[in-house]
């Protein structure tokens, strides 16, 4: 097993399953700005309420290295019950959701309107001069998404971070 | 059981410190940890030591922590008294040193209203602890303190710390015995037989191998030392070991290197960069031992053995990783060995030992004293003589230092035949951690011969627990190799910065035998080398607390050294040598 490369840069999506305790998210945060990880994005929510245990999706980049560095870093807190490497560990699906407003009128409304439709958003709410549209996808569909919209009057990006799950039978 | 069955907060936790056997406890009260010391007050199980200072109360436990292998504990009070502890937390943390602090906390209905005394000590601690709790509930109390000895002394050991409101320790708490284990913590502890074998396969081809032996030995407790020590032997391969590791192979053993890295030896360093295998236990290739990762051991394989899975590949990328227990991993290695049919290439090792021996024949540690009556005295030799003089001592000796050129010349010169009898600051180079530490270990082990081997400088960094000395009648030895400069900086100025000696010089120093007699403890002063052997005599004689303030060579540096991003085989040697100073570069000189 010869050591990993450390020099090409990948990026991981990393879900870690945490007991829903007071701190445990700043101790993983602390944890990524404490030693120089990067967050691509994070997202955190309670999701056995029965066990106590949140599950923290967060997306990083660094060497293979690095990227080893973080789990291992990430597996001795105390209150974590397990780390996954969705990137590694086979297929995933890893979705966020954004909320995007929208300002206009005349054709560029229209047109952000048949846009959204194609993206398959949703128009959350609706005023005579502004949509918010609901939007779920992939990161790269979204940040599509918002670039189209720019010209056609982007006022407001509200996103959720993502959410990632493996594919198949696997589990956490 | 009833509310009125239930003992308060405070004697749950003094129950609970009991039955995880502490029978002392180095603290200063303070408003929010009244009620435990009112619990202490009424009870004689467990004593506590009042230190001077909370960083000393820390520095003490860990020094008791490193001398017996079990968790050193500390009592402080919320808001400075908790801030206070911090530096030793975060030394504690970088050495693997298991500690547990309990802090005082404001009550929990105060929290977050900028109380008095009142200070986040979780969200301050976080990245100086192993783990951190807030108790908010007195139900959690016992259990909390059972996971917290559990967790420091568990996997790698480190500080944990136990906030504690003061609400929780009146109120009324249940208490549940000791746990044993953790539904996440579960650090493997047992190594894979499967890299264990490559690992004895590797070796076994090894034709230039070095074993390279780091703290971790140490906390895998004396069995580890020994089995180490054996095993070295069994395989006649060179040892060198890192400043934590120092006295988990006997300083006196011919196979024995020396300490490697930036003030390691000649030979120790020209060996780890000649290897051809390198077997890492227990060491975490801290940026002193590598000197320039990108030249460090280039031609050689490397097996890794820790407990801590973050150790392996952070910095080194290695060829075989075992994760385990260090004892454990040390036993399965030799086993292995034993059943590798393979032969050891006897000539190859034979070659690689003319090699090493060459290089130590340079005698890289050389230095001259002047034996001229009123000669002035050389660091490394005043530290050759304590060694000599604390050798024919019958007392189990200990040595703490300070940070600094007199703790290098410590680990050089002064040999360790056994483990847990060195106590310094390696990871966080905390200056003022070898009189506290001292203390911790002159309380565990109250018939032994304790010294701080200090610079003048350190140690007034936490000169007050001369104190706590004086109070418990603790007969701690500080010998001080007083040069009047912070001589580490002095030397980097000297080597890195054009001699500019900008405020590494100490104007105005305290007269320290003065001080010694105003802290009721003994103060000597040798400051010609005829006077030496006689301050020594005087100072292990003596059944109290000495300071042996001794005058050395102001102007000495610390040889060998690796100039920071420099690699193992540019070192410089000394004046001593005829000396092929290699410059330092602008990206070494960045490195600190």
């Amino acid at each position: 097993m010869p050591g990993p490369d450390n020099h090409q840069l990948r990026s991981a999506t990393i879900s870690v399953l945490v007991d829903n305790e007071s701190g445990v998210l700043a101790r993983v945060i602390g944890l990524f700005s404490g030693r120089g990880y990067n967050i691509d994005s994070l997202t955190v929510a309670p999701v056995d309420d029965a066990r106590g245990q949140s599950r923290i999706n967060v997306v990083t980049s660094g060497t293979e290295m690095v990227i080893e560095q973080i789990k291992a870093q990430l597996e001795r807190l105390v209150p974590v019950h397990r780390v996954a490497d969705l990137t590694r560990e086979g297929a995933h699906v890893a979705r966020e959701m954004a909320l995007v407003k929208v300002l206009g009128t005349g054709d560029a409304r229209v047109e952000s309107l048949r846009i959204a439709d194609s993206f398959r958003a949703r128009v959350v709410d609706t005023t005579i001069e502004s949509f918010v549209f609901e939007l779920t996808g992939a990161t790269d569909k979204l940040d599509a998404f918002i670039e189209l919209m720019r010209p056609l009057g982007l006022a407001e990006v509200s996103r959720t971070g993502v959410a990632a799950i493996a594919r198949g039978s696997r589990t956490i | 059981m009833s509310a009125e069955a239930m003992q308060s907060g405070a004697e749950v936790l003094l129950r609970a410190l009991k039955d995880q056997g502490v029978d002392v406890v180095f603290g200063y009260p303070g408003g929010a940890v009244l009620p435990i010391y009112d619990a202490i007050f009424n009870q004689n199980a467990i004593r506590h030591i009042l230190v001077r200072h909370e960083q000393g109360a820390v520095h003490a436990a860990e020094g008791y922590a490193r001398s017996t292998g079990k968790v050193g504990v500390v009592l402080v009070t919320s808001g400075p008294g908790a801030t206070n502890a911090v530096t030793g937390l975060l030394d504690a943390l970088m050495d693997s040193v298991p500690v547990v602090c309990l802090t005082g906390q404001v009550p929990t209905h105060l929290i977050g209203n900028d109380a008095f005394q009142e200070a986040d000590t979780t969200g301050i601690t976080r990245p100086a602890t192993k783990h951190n709790y807030l108790v908010k509930r007195s139900a959690d109390l016992a259990r909390v303190v059972h996971e917290a000895f559990y967790v420091a002394r568990s996997g790698r050991p480190g500080p944990v710390l136990i906030d504690l409101p003061k609400d929780i320790l009146i109120g009324r708490a249940p208490y549940t015995p000791p746990v044993t284990a953790h539904a996440t913590y579960r650090p493997r502890t047992e190594p894979d037989p499967v890299q264990l074998r490559r690992a004895a396969a590797m070796l076994k081809a090894a034709k230039r191998p070095v074993v390279y032996v780091g703290g971790g030995v140490v906390n895998a407790g004396p069995d580890a030392s020994a089995a180490l020590t054996r095993f070295v032997r069994e395989t006649g391969f060179p040892c060198t070991n890192t400043l934590m590791g120092l006295g988990t192979f006997p300083a006196s053993d011919p196979q024995f290197l020396g300490m490697l890295g930036m003030h390691g030896t000649y030979e120790a360093n020209l060996a780890m960069h000649g290897a051809d295998v390198l077997l890492a236990i227990g060491a975490r290739f801290d940026d002193r031992v590598t000197g320039r990762l990108a030249a460090f051991c280039p031609d050689a394989r490397k097996i890794h053995i820790d407990i801590d899975p973050s150790s392996i590949n952070k910095t080194v990328p290695v060829d075989v990783a075992i994760v385990g227990d260090a004892g454990r991993a040390i036993a399965g290695l030799a086993a292995a060995w034993a059943e590798d049919a393979a032969p050891v290439d006897r000539a190859a090792l034979a070659t690689w030992w003319r090699q090493i021996d060459e290089w130590r024949a340079k005698d890289c540690l050389r230095f001259t004293q002047d034996m001229t009556p009123g000669a002035i005295i050389k660091p490394q030799y005043a530290i050759r003589r304590l060694h000599e003089f604390t050798r024919a001592q019958a007392k189990d000796v200990f040595i703490t230092t300070e940070v600094g050129q007199h703790q290098m010349w410590a680990a050089q010169h002064f040999g360790f035949e056994r483990p847990n009898r060195w106590m310094t600051s390696g990871g966080l180079g905390t200056m003022g951690y070898g009189l506290p530490a001292a203390m911790g270990v002159q309380v565990a082990h109250p018939d032994a011969l304790v010294i701080d081997i200090a610079g003048e400088a350190s140690v007034l960094m936490n000169i007050q627990e001369m104190g706590t000395l004086a109070q418990y009648r603790l007969p701690v030895k500080v010998f001080i190799l007083n040069n009047q400069y912070m001589g580490m900086i002095r030397q980097w100025q000297e080597l890195l910065h054009g001699s500019r000696y900008s405020e590494s010089y100490s104007n105005a120093l305290p007269d320290f035998v003065k001080l010694a007699d105003a802290f009721h403890a003994t103060g000597l002063r040798a400051e010609t080398v005829d006077q030496l052997d006689d301050v020594i005599r005087e100072m292990l004689a003596s059944p109290r607390a000495v300071i042996a303030d001794i005058a050395v060579d102001p102007k000495e540096n610390c040889f060998p050294m690796i100039p920071s991003g420099a690699a193992h085989n540019e070192m410089i040697l000394g004046p001593e040598h005829e000396d092929e100073a290699r410059g330092i570069t602008d990206e070494g000189l960045v490195l600190v």
